[in-house]
């Protein structure tokens, strides 16, 4: 019961992260390339039940804020399924949530850019999200916990077919689950 | 002589369509012909009956032919008369206009909205008369007669069976807004003519396949927020999910029985080739390897599937024998070949090839192990077979939209097929129909 409270407040808190996460993802891409044309896309669209349960409660308020200033989408080179290391410190964050709170579940969803067949961007896809499942539970979370599912090239977060483009569109999004 | 034609089509459009929102309606532009295209005249076809007529059945069966690169059709404007009987047909005026061949044609009203179309065929230089036929359908049936009469006229002149009757299905992408698509699975004839949305979803829709007999469809949707395979009848609408495994499913091709599909599932951590038994829902694994293996295609004679899989280091296309397990590599030129496609005669693989740093379309003759590069745009994707191997079809970019695009197999004719919204994709071409 206190556990659902907290997905629920930690899903709102990434609300924001999300909101605010659009000012932050140009700095992500491997080209350092600030704002593409495309760049607002990465702000999160799904909404979510606002629900103010949260009862001021201290260690998990601290949570929540530290939680909400982690990154959600992390970015790879082409070709590759090893996370950018500028990831990997927000990504041991989201671990140490999650590892704190087992009953908390995760999402990963694998893209890829829109280079080479459909079918095997899928499975490229699902490498990307299996390696940050991976990297997840190497840093304490339980596989119960995480669920990959990869989109290959069918859900870009930007539509340029230029390299920035193609790298913002290379990525792993991380989202809790209700 | 009166052939009556089976119109499934008909009887799909009334009872399998859900929605009917915007099409985007492909058009037809040839890009590349041959050198020596023979000269064709498509006579419009006298029409005795007293409404108007929903087509020009004249216009159809010359832009089918048009679209092949391999005849020269004489514009009307050019034509000295318009005969329509085997009276009228003064061969030394077609020999001064230097035409080889030339179709004429009558529609008569039938009964009730039947209507019945007469057409003949001559070799000019010969002075002979080389098809002679009738057909009857409804009148809203026009351009099925049509594409009949050219299906006839191009195997008279060239020897190969038509395959203009064929349909094509294909997906659509639209951006709405923020992360927000629309995805269409969309059926339509061979030309692009008469789009039909058949599913609709906010979700991905990819690797459409058609079944052998030409009546299902599997493919891959996301609407569950996960891929799941699913197999839809066309005539009846009706849809079914098939598979839906942890991790991917996706890929489906049908074999050439139509009993099973060959699928691609990780539920057991990485990609691997499995054939589904459709009716005793038994599942067989094919491959085993840590690497990827993927978009399994069976060879026409059944015997085996080709994949592609990156247990080299990279993407290369390879064969599987189904009884002996067997595997052998494909494909060696260049560093990505993947998504091979086999023709009906099992001699050519035409796959994604990647040169450069881009995509093409290439065909590997599989008896001299030579491969062409059959395009010159980048990102090209998705090759699907016309059944009689005349040409291939495939996703391109054009700006920054998603196209179809048709190369003939000697890459000698090239086409395009401009939707009027949102990306196309994905094209899978028929069996041919009835």
């Amino acid at each position: 019961m206190r556990a659902f409270n907290v997905a629920k407040a930690a899903a709102l808190a990434l609300s924001v992260a999300f909101a605010a996460g659009c000012s932050t993802t140009g700095t992500t891409t491997d080209t350092g390339s600030a704002a593409t044309d495309g760049a607002t896309d990465n702000a999160a669209t799904q909404s979510v039940g606002v629900d103010s349960g949260v009862s001021g409660k201290s260690l998990e308020q601290q949570q929540l804020e530290a939680l909400a200033n982690l990154r959600t989408v992390f970015y790879f080179d082409f070709d590759k399924s090893t996370v950018q290391a500028d990831g990997m410190a927000d990504l041991e964050g989201h671990a140490r949530y999650l590892s704190s709170n087992p009953n908390v579940n995760v999402r990963l969803d694998g893209h890829t850019d829109e280079r080479g067949t459909r079918e095997y961007n899928m499975a490229l896809g699902e490498r990307r999200a299996q390696a940050v499942a991976r990297f997840l539970q190497v840093n304490g979370v339980a596989p119960a916990q995480i669920e990959a599912v990869s989109y290959g090239e069918e859900k870009p977060a930007v539509m340029g077919h230029n390299a920035e483009s193609q790298a913002e569109n290379r990525r792993v999004e991380l989202s809790y689950v209700r | 002589m009166v052939r009556i034609f089976k119109l499934w089509l008909a009887v799909m459009a009334a009872c399998l369509i859900t929605t009917l929102s915007a099409h985007a309606e492909l058009t037809i532009e040839i890009t590349q012909g041959v050198d020596q295209p023979t000269p064709v005249a498509i006579v419009p076809f006298k029409w005795e009956g007293g409404y108007a007529l929903s087509e020009d059945v004249a216009k159809v069966v010359n832009d089918d032919l048009s679209r092949t690169g391999l005849f020269k059709m004489v514009k009307r404007e050019n034509m000295l008369s318009f005969p329509s009987s085997q009276a009228q047909m003064y061969f030394r005026d077609w020999r001064v206009s230097a035409t080889d061949y030339v179709l004429i044609g009558r529609i008569k009203p039938g009964k009730g909205d039947q209507v019945v179309v007469e057409f003949e065929l001559y070799d000019i230089l010969k002075e002979q008369r080389l098809l002679a036929e009738q057909v009857s359908a409804g009148s809203a049936n026009l351009r099925d007669i049509s594409h009949y009469i050219a299906d006839m006229v191009y195997e008279k002149l060239t020897g190969l069976r038509g395959a203009f009757s064929t349909r094509i299905v294909y997906v659509t992408a639209k951006q709405l807004g923020n992360k927000r698509y629309r995805y269409k699975l969309q059926l339509a004839d061979s030309d692009g003519a008469r789009p039909r949305t058949i599913l609709e979803s906010r979700e991905p829709i990819m690797s459409p396949a058609w079944s052998k007999d030409g009546k299902k469809l599997a493919y891959v949707s996301f609407e569950t927020s996960r891929p799941s395979i699913y197999v839809q009848d066309l005539a009846t609408g009706q849809r079914q999910r098939v598979q839906s495994f942890k991790g991917l499913n996706g890929a489906p091709s049908w074999s050439p029985d139509g009993q099973k599909l060959a699928i691609v599932l990780s539920k057991d951590g990485n990609p691997e080739v499995y054939v589904l038994d459709l009716q005793r829902r038994q599942l067989t694994r094919v491959t085993h390897h840590y690497g990827i293996d993927t978009e399994p295609s069976w060879s026409p004679d059944g015997q085996s599937l080709i994949f592609t899989s990156d247990r080299g280091g990279q993407p290369q296309i390879y064969r599987v024998h189904l009884a002996s397990r067997e595997i052998t590599r494909l494909t060696f030129e260049g560093r990505y070949n993947a998504r091979g496609r086999l023709t009906q005669d099992g001699r050519f693989l035409a796959m994604v090839h990647q040169s450069g740093g881009t995509f093409h379309i290439a065909v590997q003759d599989l008896r001299k192990d030579r491969v062409e590069i059959l395009t010159e745009t980048s990102l090209d994707e998705s090759p699907t077979i016309a059944p009689n191997g005349s040409i291939i079809l495939y996703a391109t970019q054009e700006g920054t939209r998603g196209v179809l695009g048709g190369v003939s197999l000697d890459g000698r004719v090239k086409f395009r097929l401009p939707a009027s919204e949102g990306d196309v994709r994905e094209p899978a071409w028929s069996p041919y129909l009835q």
